[in-house]
């Protein structure tokens, strides 16, 4: 009978508060996976006892690293004709920060999940774009059409504060009027930051970061922290400073202290993209995050130029390439765990398209390389995919958003998978949840990340995320953990505008390094400037025309 | 000391008579045949009235402590007996039958023990007539006050629950009251106000915990003209009925009266299908009512529906439920329909079919999850379900309360490329009510109607497209799943009219 089944109902409802004497205590922890970047195989660098070579191949380029960087680069390679190139990764499937998984309820992102509306500098972005029929129409329009299935549905973020969502991340609530004026100076300044040039007509923070302004009164903001620059402002609202230090967090892996003003002033002036079906903060994203461009660039690449990637293989020596060593090819040395072999590449051109935190390992000779390398630092990360059986109960205030953020947690919030799916009522889904570990040295980050074992974080995340989604333990069906202890460069200050990055910038004779660390922070676009540049230099040392993407 | 003795006769007859209405009204609309379930309740609690009377013999010393320890014991088990008896039947019918006895059988025992204890601790200062006479009065009294207030106060403002626990609390009130006023003959006063501190305690409590529980659950299962409530994963469904008009709501949203949803659904089909002599094959979203279906069945040429709806429930209950099947004209049985239990939007991204006629009734855009369903996403979707010269019909608020809404759906379905006809009608339940006829080419109204209608005529058909002025079209964005305004346009302009 119906009024009975709706009983049933009332007392589930109210079982919290009148049952509370039958509580047997929080569900076991869900099910799921440690997984991360190849730990064990990385360390293995450190001893170098690989076999000798069996087997020497030839390629007239060799890019190693198939993440956004070295798939740009062999995407520009294969649109210019050229076949002649070897893509090289160490795990066994490409893209790097930009992978994803999937499971029968959605894809989901284990890293990067979205991209601004490119500037109208991000020449090679709209052009990807455009080929992947996102960016519809003129690619160099002011404002382009997007494919609207890319384009962050409404509500794109909110934030959990004081038990209430409200819609956007800067707190709204218990402000004061003088917090409120900070707010306002702060956004003046970074609009004033975005419209500024210099004489020769350069954007004082252009995307890529390459194209800025190198004007010395810039650079000098690279000498000190974020936080500090705020504070020198007289922009001292706590609020403000959750907001900024989140936002360094989330995009530089650590925080505002930590990160140079360069930077963080950088990540609120550089975007000037527009749209002409969007407001100019929507974000390109999809359920699998970024991994749509990545898979876009090496469809590109198979269709134009067969199978040239080849996954699970550690490039672990690097010799030549010097400007003593004319003439002759670089030795790219490769270990195969899955045949316990090494190959050895004799490379015409190397396109270094992997972190730079590896160069002193793999490196032989290069010694003013390997010293800069190692004045990086990488921000350690951990990443964690919840599927749950339907979207969890939720608190007062903003509806459920793209991009949900918890103030002051440990983790940066999570995204949610389905957000772009067309259904009125979603059902199971998927959170993608994200955590930098930047209250701890790098070092020591790494540390509990190799340390900790998956139910600690699982316990970990549960009880953050409980806090607004009260019965996110029982619909949970699996937790899988995801880390990176190196996931991104630091931009820590003097790292942009200091002396070790240009060592990285520079053109070479047969050697060149394509990575976004190599800008100095992880951005799509950077990573696919940095490959399509260093794509193009090759190009131009091997006598060949192409038409180039860069302008 | 009498008086207040002869007082708390007062409330305890009235505490006594209010356990025996609750149980009753209880039981009559949890098991239905309320005749049975008062008479039962009533003669069960009467003869174990008589049981308690009988035993009250036994109890030969320390009246006044007994009287209060029995004014407790009524006050837990009688406050609590309507929230236990709930929750027991919330978990299974069977157990409700016996513990409903149980109950009244306990507190009818313990009521019956009361007057006969009081009049014996009276008698002690007064003649028997007096205590006799007095103490009957009282007793009535009390009966006469609760028997009008139950039904016009306790139960419609307190709900069955609350107004159990708040008679518990006056009983367990009078054995505080004796306590003071017998204090000093009490040899064990002190266990004897713990007891009572206690009772007092676990009532209230339970009376501040209630409130949630009660105005869920009851204020729906008393009213009398609730004929069916279900909640499912996706909405709660209501029907109630009061004298001939049955009514839909969904999640406490008027869907439909049964006075005038003709009007609504005759203006919702008709315009559209009685220009379309060559349609064979009709969708309908949303609508699970079946209602649209039946406006549409009544075109001999259409040879097949597919009801779209996400809620199995809905469609379930409208091919099942008497009443409803007769307001559909049992639409939903139908050999030419077929119903599917879908989300629309993954249905129409999955599906490759066309249709002739396509009727789009969702619910009003008054949130995210809803306002999908009138993005240019959405009507790029619905338009590649259109087949050559089909039309659609789309439900779209008022345009009279949401004159913005309104019209932002109009430029929405016209920024995909489609032709737009806005048209209106008056339903009195809703007020003034919002349509939209989108082809790929310039619709003309019908001269006349093929078939029966109740409110369309060929003569005031022509009307139905004429804006007056403050219905008249004004400037709206494109509603894009990236900014959603049709929903800020909503909610702006139904709060306006909510105040």
């Amino acid at each position: 009978m119906d009024r009975r089944d709706f009983l049933v109902s009332v007392a589930a409802a109210a079982g919290a508060a009148s049952l509370a004497g039958c509580h047997h205590g929080p569900p076991p922890l869900p099910p799921g996976e440690l997984l991360g970047t190849s730990l064990d195989l990385g360390h293995r660098l450190r001893a170098a006892d690989f076999a000798p070579p069996g087997e020497t191949r030839k390629a007239a380029v060799v890019i190693v690293g198939a993440g956004i960087a070295g798939l740009a680069a062999g995407w520009k390679l294969a649109k210019s004709g050229f076949a002649d190139f070897l893509l090289v990764e160490l795990e066994s499937q490409a893209g790097g920060n930009s992978r994803a998984g999937h499971n029968a309820v959605s894809a989901y992102p284990w890293g990067a999940h979205y991209l601004p509306l490119p500037n109208r500098e991000a020449v090679a972005v709209r052009e990807l774009l455009a080929e992947l029929g996102v960016l519809q129409g003129d690619p160099h329009a002011v404002q382009p059409v997007y494919d609207e299935r890319y384009l962050c549905a409404t509500p794109q973020e909110r934030l959990y504060r004081d038990g209430r969502w409200q819609e956007g991340l800067l707190p709204q609530t218990g402000v004061s009027a003088s917090e409120r004026r900070q707010y306002q100076r702060f956004a003046d300044l970074m609009e004033g930051f975005r419209r500024q040039r210099d004489r020769l007509g350069r954007r004082a923070f252009a995307l890529p970061m390459a194209l800025s302004s190198p004007a010395l009164e810039l650079q000098a903001l690279d000498r000190i922290s974020m936080r500090h620059w705020l504070l020198a402002q007289g922009l001292d609202s706590p609020h403000l400073h959750w907001y900024v230090n989140h936002a360094c967090r989330d995009d530089y892996g650590t925080g505002s202290a930590m990160a140079s003003a360069w930077a963080g002033i950088h990540y609120f002036a550089c975007r000037d993209g527009e749209a002409q079906n969007a407001s100019s903060d929507t974000v390109l994203t999809a359920p699998e995050g970024n991994a749509w461009l990545a898979e876009g660039m090496l469809r590109s690449i198979g269709t134009r130029a067969g199978s040239r990637l080849l996954t699970g293989a550690m490039a672990f020596r690097v010799a030549g390439g010097e400007r003593a060593a004319k003439g002759q090819p670089i030795e790219v040395d490769l270990w195969l765990p899955q045949e316990q072999r090494t190959l050895r590449l004799l490379a015409g051109q190397l396109i270094w398209a992997a972190p730079l935190f590896l160069v002193p390992h793999v490196f032989v000779g290069h010694e003013t390389l390997r010293a800069a390398a190692r004045s990086f630092s990488h921000a350690p990360w951990l990443v964690a995919n919840l599927t749950l059986s339907r979207f969890p109960e939720d608190r007062a205030g903003a509806p459920p958003a793209w991009d949900n953020v918890l103030y002051e947690g440990a983790g940066l919030g999570y995204v949610v998978a389905t957000h772009q799916q067309m259904r009125l009522h979603p059902g199971a889904t998927v959170l993608t949840w994200y955590r930098t570990l930047d209250e701890q040295s790098p070092q020591r980050g790494r540390e509990a990340l190799r340390d900790t074992p998956r139910e600690l974080w699982a316990e970990q995340i549960l009880a953050e995320l409980e806090r607004p989604h009260r019965d996110i333990r029982q619909l949970t069906t699996r937790l899988d953990v995801f880390r990176n202890g190196h996931a991104m460069a630091r931009p820590v200050p003097g790292l942009i505008w200091g002396e070790a990055r240009r060592h990285f910038a520079v053109d070479g004779e047969r050697l060149r390094f394509a990575h976004a660390d190599v800008s100095g922070f992880s951005l799509f676009e950077e990573a696919q400037y940095r490959g399509v540049l260093a794509a193009e230099r090759t190009l131009r040392r091997l006598g060949l025309r192409f038409s180039s993407s860069l302008a | 000391m009498n008086h207040a003795l002869l007082f708390s006769v007062f409330i305890i007859a009235s505490c006594g008579l209010a356990y025996e209405l609750i149980a009753g009204a209880l039981a009559s609309y949890l098991l239905g045949d309320s005749v049975t379930q008062f008479s039962t309740v009533i003669g069960s609690y009467l003869f174990a009235m008589g049981i308690g009377s009988w035993l009250s013999r036994y109890v030969e010393e320390h009246l006044v402590a007994r009287f209060i320890q029995v004014e407790l014991l009524v006050g837990v088990l009688g406050g609590f007996s309507a929230a236990a008896l709930f929750f027991i039947f919330a978990w299974s019918a069977a157990p409700f039958k016996l513990a409903l006895y149980l109950a009244v059988f306990g507190v009818g025992v313990l009521v019956g023990l009361e007057i006969p204890l009081v009049m014996r601790i009276l008698k002690r200062d007064l003649v028997f007539k007096d205590v006799v006479s007095q103490v009957l009065t009282f007793d009535y009294l009390g009966a006469l006050a609760v028997s009008i207030l139950f039904p016009v106060l306790l139960v419609p403002h307190l709900g069955l629950i609350r107004s159990g626990l708040l008679f518990g609390l006056l009983n367990v009130a009078v054995a505080l009251w004796a306590w003071w006023l017998f204090r000093a003959q009490l040899h064990n006063a002190g266990w004897l106000r713990v007891q009572g501190r206690l009772s007092m305690l676990a009532l209230l409590a339970a009376f501040a915990a209630a409130g949630e529980l009660t105005s869920l659950a009851e204020t729906q299962l008393y009213a009398d003209d609730i004929v069916h409530a279900e909640s499912t994963p996706y909405q709660r469904i209501v029907v109630t009925r009061w004298k001939d008009d049955l009514r839909l709501h969904l999640n406490n949203n008027l869907q439909f009266s049964s006075r005038d949803e003709y009007r609504y659904h005759e203006a919702l089909v008709h315009p559209g299908l009685s220009t379309l002599p060559a349609a064979r094959r009709v969708l309908v979203l949303g609508g699970g009512d079946g209602l649209a279906v039946r406006e549409i069945l009544k075109y001999p040429q259409i040879e097949s529906v597919t009801l779209v709806d996400l809620d199995p429930a809905m469609t379930r209950l409208f091919a099942s439920a008497p009443p409803l099947r007769k307001l559909n004209h049992d639409a939903l049985h139908s050999a030419k329909v077929t119903v599917v239990n879908a989300d629309a939007l993954q249905w129409l991204e999955e599906n490759d079919d066309l249709f002739d006629f396509i009727v789009v009734d969702f619910p009003d855009p008054s949130n995210f999850s809803i306002g999908k369903l009138y993005s240019a996403a959405f009507y790029r979707l619905l338009e590649k379900h259109l087949a050559g010269d089909a039309l659609a019909v789309i439900q779209s608020t008022s345009p009279l309360y949401a004159r913005q809404s309104f019209w932002c759906i109009v430029t929405t379905i016209e920024s995909v490329g489609l032709v737009t006809t806005p048209y209106h009608a008056l339903v009195p339940s809703f007020g003034e009510w919002g349509f939209v006829l989108a082809g790929r080419r310039a619709y003309r109204p019908p001269p006349s109607y093929a078939v029966e209608t109740r409110f369309l005529t060929p003569g005031t058909t022509p009307g139905l497209f004429v804006f007056p002025g403050d219905m008249a079209r004004v400037e709206a964005e494109v509603n894009r799943l990236n900014n959603q305004v049709l929903v800020r346009y909503f909610e702006q302009e139904w709060r306006q009219v909510i105040r």
